[in-house]
């Protein structure tokens, strides 16, 4: 798989802060909810034609 | 003569479930915001989850971790449920800070509230029952901490036997349910309008 960056095939690498501990793959999927729950807020929600 | 109870149930499921409530053709102009997109995403997640499941049942462990089609099948069941709790994070944030609650919409709330506890429920026993060393490693650690809350003896996560069962049967069925009736007390009482919208006609009764 070349297009693929990251290797799947092991264990993820965590992060720690202080008593909080989180896997690359949990803190990227909590990122994505930020950004969505962002652009849902900003991008204009296509409309109909003469609505 | 009394009336029979099918003629009660009859009289008060028209009066409840009015069709244009039901399956409406028009949504107020504030509905218009991706912001309202996600429960609905939400629900197409779950049929996708619901769908791919029903598939692993029938095919069983050694399919999904042979099987090119199994694998597929197996991911795709894995990534509807990342997708599934993305989008119902991205839901229940937008529907706290326009506090959906209002308007009489205090048990639409709470059903949300806990078909999002029994997500995770059905989500935790699901990685439970994968047949790998993941979901071993998953069984021996939340075996230490349900037993240090004192709930070890009711639910043993390395009793796959009971996983398997509460993922496939029970906790489907509670979800499915407490969906269903979410999801009709939306269509009785509408959307939630933004804080600073006006209710109307459609809205709350």
């Amino acid at each position: 798989m070349a297009l693929l960056a990251i290797s799947l095939n092991g264990p993820a690498k965590y992060f720690t802060f202080g008593p909080f501990t989180v896997s690359v793959p949990n803190l990227i999927m909590i990122g994505l909810i930020f950004v969505l729950f962002t652009l849902a807020l900003v991008i204009p929600f296509p409309k109909h034609k003469g609505k | 003569m009394a009336t029979m109870w099918t003629t009660r149930v009859r009289r008060a499921t028209i009066e409840k479930f009015e069709p244009q409530d039901v399956l409406p053709d028009d949504q107020p102009s504030y509905v218009a915001s991706w912001i309202y997109v996600f429960g609905v995403l939400t629900l197409a997640a779950l049929a996708i989850i619901i769908g791919s499941g029903l598939w692993l049942t029938t095919e069983g462990a050694i399919w999904w971790h042979s099987s090119s089609v199994g694998h597929f099948i197996n991911s795709m069941h894995l990534w509807s449920v990342e997708l599934f709790f993305v989008f119902m994070v991205v839901h229940l944030w937008g529907k706290f800070w326009m506090a959906a609650w209002r308007g009489r919409r205090f048990q639409t709330w709470v059903t949300g509230a806990f078909a999002f506890l029994a997500s995770l429920g059905t989500a935790f026993t699901g990685y439970l029952i994968q047949w790998d060393f993941d979901s071993q490693w998953i069984a021996t650690q939340a075996k230490d901490g349900l037993n240090s809350v004192g709930i070890g003896s009711f639910f043993n996560t390395l009793n796959t036997g009971q996983a398997i069962l509460l993922h496939v049967a029970l906790l489907p069925l509670v979800v499915g349910i407490i969906v269903i009736w979410h999801v009709i007390l939306v269509r009785r009482n509408g959307v939630v309008p933004p804080l600073d919208a006006k209710e109307i006609a459609g809205g709350a009764k």
